[in-house]
């Protein structure tokens, strides 16, 4: 799962008829630093989510499984979260590489 | 699954239901030495993993319904083990 931003809300009056009913919102994926990765994509809304809205996103198959009812929907992202409060500790607090030999982590 | 450590915390108060009593944390993977740290995640905790912690992760959505016994939850990665020790003989 990876955080985003909605941009902006996405009109589609003709689509797949088990999508009639979806909010499409118009989202910027992030990092965890809430730096930009990529383009702007667009996901299904299913916690009423808002323009600037920090969100927790699904993607792939479980982003069809989020919505409500139908869950065999053609839906590559969805937003199931809505951050209130993030905490992520600052680079260089943890070490990340891998040691050979014996490493303890307890 | 990785092995990754737990680097922070998400709340979340409006979510799905599937995340319910559920902790978010953010992890971080584990890299090669010289390799630079990317590609950080949101996870599902099942194991009452805390920031610091090496954490082992699934990270394949099947798998995760499994953990969390419901076949509907929108989940793709989840923590199912908090790694004690590592032993790897050599990083060649």
């Amino acid at each position: 799962m990876i955080f985003g931003r909605v941009r902006g809300v996405a009109i589609s009056t003709l689509k797949y008829p088990d999508l009639a009913g979806c909010r499409l919102l118009v989202v910027q994926p992030l990092n965890s630093k809430l730096e930009p990765v990529g383009s702007l994509q667009v996901a299904v809304d299913v916690v009423e989510a808002g323009e600037g809205d920090l969100c927790v996103m699904a993607r792939s198959r479980e982003a069809a499984l989020a919505l409500p009812d139908v869950k065999f929907v053609p839906v590559d992202l969805a937003l199931v979260g809505l951050v209130d409060e993030l905490q992520v500790r600052p680079d260089g607090e943890f070490d990340f590489t891998l040691k050979a030999g014996t490493a303890r982590y307890s | 699954m990785i092995i990754g450590k737990v680097t922070g915390t998400v709340v979340t108060t409006l979510s799905h239901a599937a995340f319910k009593h559920r902790r978010l944390l953010v992890v971080q993977p584990l890299t090669l030495p010289g390799e630079q740290p990317s590609g950080d995640f949101i996870a599902l905790d099942s194991t009452q993993a805390g920031v610091g912690d090496t954490v082992l992760v699934n990270r394949e959505g099947n798998g995760a319904r499994q953990v969390l016994a419901n076949p509907d939850a929108p989940v793709t990665s989840v923590i199912v083990g908090i790694v004690d020790s590592l032993t790897i003989p050599s990083l060649d």
